[in-house]
């Protein structure tokens, strides 16, 4: 008895053994099949724009953060591309549902980075609203937002809406229960959604080594029944190409995928980590050399894409988001403590009463 | 007409699910099998695959894309298949389900129902027996409710399903098949409350879930000794309707509180405490606990030991009126 052929075919899900990259490490262009690029010359100055804001206003958090104006921060030094090449492939209707490490992805969404630096500061829990933005919440416990990117989509799914959601997560998360079942339930239900790793190389401490033996992450996509991606997540161009054609196949109906952009985390995991324990000024310099801004400026340079005028004015944008940041964060003061009772439920218990009343007489003995 | 809870429930499913066409039921085996006590028979067929769907055997998954689905606008119901596989969905109901509308400053509203049918005494094996809801009531940001009749089992799972915050509902899956007479659609009393069952001056009973039934029997059975028990259904524990409580235990000056979790930590502590703190002059004695043991859940043959019965809540009404 022949046996019925599997689908879908296994050999179309793999992903390639090298990362697709489009621009080379000296910043040259090459096509690869597969990967157009439909970028006008105004999407590659809005890519690098997004990037070098993104770097400025994660260095001035930083510097807040050293300042004790946040109580801690996770940085993005060195997956500005992974970040923004996958969220600019997103169009307005569109969804993400991010991690606590999106800066990137949340200036591209137009989430005022002020408001994400609430969290970090503590001032609020979160202070950005996600109808608004459609942006989700920075989610804090690891790779539990996966599944609510999944229920969103297979709700879009259900709605016949034309909505594509995409969930930004890192290698540590990969493995965690929830990606397995966000996975899951994604490739079920063909709901629109891609799953977006930036594999930073580490948890932490933990290497990737020691996170999976799968060949790549992208391989794991297989035992979903959903195609793998790997792209260099340090090539900006590469990182949009890629994310494309996944958002486009999802909006297309063909359900979701797997990309793993391949990058580094330059900084430590948060202002509160000491990286010189578990990795090399070696390996940092290594990585270091393929910074994905130097990489792209050199190509757009070339290009005549931005000259000394545009990368002026970029500077001047960035520069204006720090100062307006400052002044947001410095010395702000904390939240109303009354507001602690508002939100949690639309229908309170009656105790809310009782503890609210407790509170103000504390607040007004001062 | 005589209805039973779960017939009781799955009207409410249904009606819920014709009135409004976000609400949304899934979980495992809910769809073609109508779920493994038939919860949410003819659901599927009624609705289509859309609104009532088997999901893959997960339940942090059916929780976690429950709360996507509220994010995008609709109303899931979702099932725990049992009390004892709850617990991967932990984490997204503690961690997510529970705090994400506050943390976002009310920008995000999860109006999502969590069954779970809990408690034992149907003979099962380990895993599906047990009371977790004080887990869950500890938790800021959920409603709990255990309905103890048919007739709150549709009103507080139809308020259940309409409530704009997220609530963990607890069927006592062995009052499934408890009959009572009455007709659908039912509104009982307003959501919140707790309701007395059974009006009585020497002691006060109080208890919720698969115990009202129990606490009921005893009653009674406490009529020989000369005994005239009121049995209190907290029927929300959290709201906890502290007033009807505190109402009751005043009049009899004894409270015991029931049910089938394990006493320590367990709910019974909270109602005692909140009696103590509220009435404690009028006390004759202090408030006695009576759940089950300090133990896991046992084998089927020796649940009937561990398990709360008419006789031990009476020997805790005894020592609470000899005190």
């Amino acid at each position: 008895m022949d046996a019925a052929p599997l689908t879908p075919d296994p050999a179309g899900l793999l992903p390639p053994v090298q990362p697709v990259q489009l621009l080379d490490d000296q910043g040259v262009l090459h096509e690869v099949d597969g990967y157009p690029l439909d970028l006008k010359d105004e999407d590659f100055r809005n890519l690098y724009r997004f990037m070098v804001l993104a770097r400025r206003v994660d260095k001035q958090a930083i510097n807040l953060q050293r300042q004790g104006q946040l109580g801690v921060y996770a940085s993005l030094l060195g997956q500005e591309a992974a970040q923004v090449g996958g969220a600019y492939a997103l169009d307005e209707q569109d969804w993400v549902f991010p991690s606590y490490r999106e800066m990137g992805a949340a200036l591209v969404r137009g989430v005022d980075p002020g408001k994400i630096l609430q969290l970090f500061r503590g001032t609020w829990l979160s202070d950005h609203d996600p109808h608004a933005t459609h942006f989700g919440l920075l989610s804090i416990p690891i790779a539990t937002q996966a599944l609510h990117a999944a229920g969103f989509a297979m709700g879009a799914k259900f709605d016949g809406k034309d909505l594509v959601v995409m969930s930004y997560f890192g290698d540590g998360a990969t493995s965690e229960g929830d990606v397995h079942e966000a996975l899951n339930f994604a490739a079920v239900y063909d709901a629109p959604c891609v799953f977006y790793v930036q594999n930073n190389q580490y948890a932490i401490s933990v290497p990737l080594s020691k996170q999976t033996k799968a060949p790549t992450i992208a391989h794991k996509a297989i035992g979903y029944g959903m195609p793998g991606y790997r792209c260099d997540g340090n090539d900006v161009l590469a990182s949009y190409a890629v994310a494309k054609q996944a958002v486009e196949r999802a909006r297309a109906g063909d359900g979701p995928s797997l990309i793993e952009a391949v990058t580094y985390r330059m900084e430590a995991h948060t202002t509160a980590d000491d990286p010189t324990r578990y990795r090399t000024p070696e390996e940092l310099a290594e990585w270091n050399a393929r910074d994905p801004i130097a990489r792209f400026e050199t190509f757009l340079t070339r290009e005549g894409l931005v000259d000394d005028t545009f990368r002026a004015q970029i500077d001047d944008e960035a520069k204006a988001y720090a100062a307006r940041m400052r002044e947001e964060i410095y010395d702000a003061p904390h939240g109303d403590p009354l507001e602690l009772f508002e939100h949690v439920y639309v229908e309170p218990p009656a105790s809310y009463d009782e503890q609210r009343a407790l509170l103000r007489r504390e607040l007004e003995a001062g | 007409m005589a209805i039973t809870m779960a017939q009781a429930l799955n009207t409410a499913l249904h009606d819920a699910m014709e009135a409004d066409d976000k609400v949304v039921m899934f979980g495992e085996d809910v769809g073609t099998l109508g779920g493994v006590f038939r919860i949410t028979d003819k659901l599927q067929e009624r609705f289509g695959d859309k609104r009532c769907f088997d999901t893959p055997l997960a339940e942090s998954g059916i929780v976690g894309s429950a709360i996507g689905m509220a994010m995008y606008g609709y109303k899931p119901v979702v099932e725990m298949q049992f009390d004892g596989f709850t617990y991967p969905a932990f984490e997204q109901i503690v961690s997510h389900l529970a705090k994400m509308p506050n943390r976002s400053r009310g920008t995000v509203r999860l109006p999502v129902v969590v069954r779970i049918p809990y408690g034992g005494g149907i003979g099962a094996v380990e895993h599906h027996s047990e009371s977790p809801e004080a887990f869950f009531s500890h938790v800021a940001g959920l409603k709990i409710v255990s309905p103890g009749t048919p007739s709150d089992g549709y009103s507080l799972l139809r308020r259940s399903i309409d409530s704009p915050d997220p609530v963990i509902f607890f069927e006592p899956k062995r009052r499934y098949w408890l009959k009572e007479d009455a007709e659908l659609p039912v509104t009982t009393e307003p959501f919140g409350t707790a309701v007395v069952r059974r009006q009585g001056t020497t002691a006060t009973l109080l208890a919720y879930g698969p115990m009202v039934r129990t606490a009921l029997d005893t009653a009674t059975a406490a009529e020989e000794e000369g005994w005239d028990l009121e049995v209190v259904d907290l029927r929300t524990l959290n709201p906890f309707d502290a007033e009807t409580v505190v109402a009751s235990v005043r009049k009899t000056g004894h409270a015991v509180v029931i049910h089938e979790a394990q006493v320590f930590a367990g709910f019974g502590a909270e109602v005692a405490a909140q009696i103590t703190e509220r009435a404690f002059y009028d006390l004759e004695a202090p408030v006695l606990r009576v759940g089950g043991f300090d133990v896991p859940y046992p084998a089927a043959k020796l649940e009937e030991f561990f398990l709360p019965d008419t006789d031990r809540i009476l020997d805790a009404v005894e020592r609470s009126l000899s005190f």
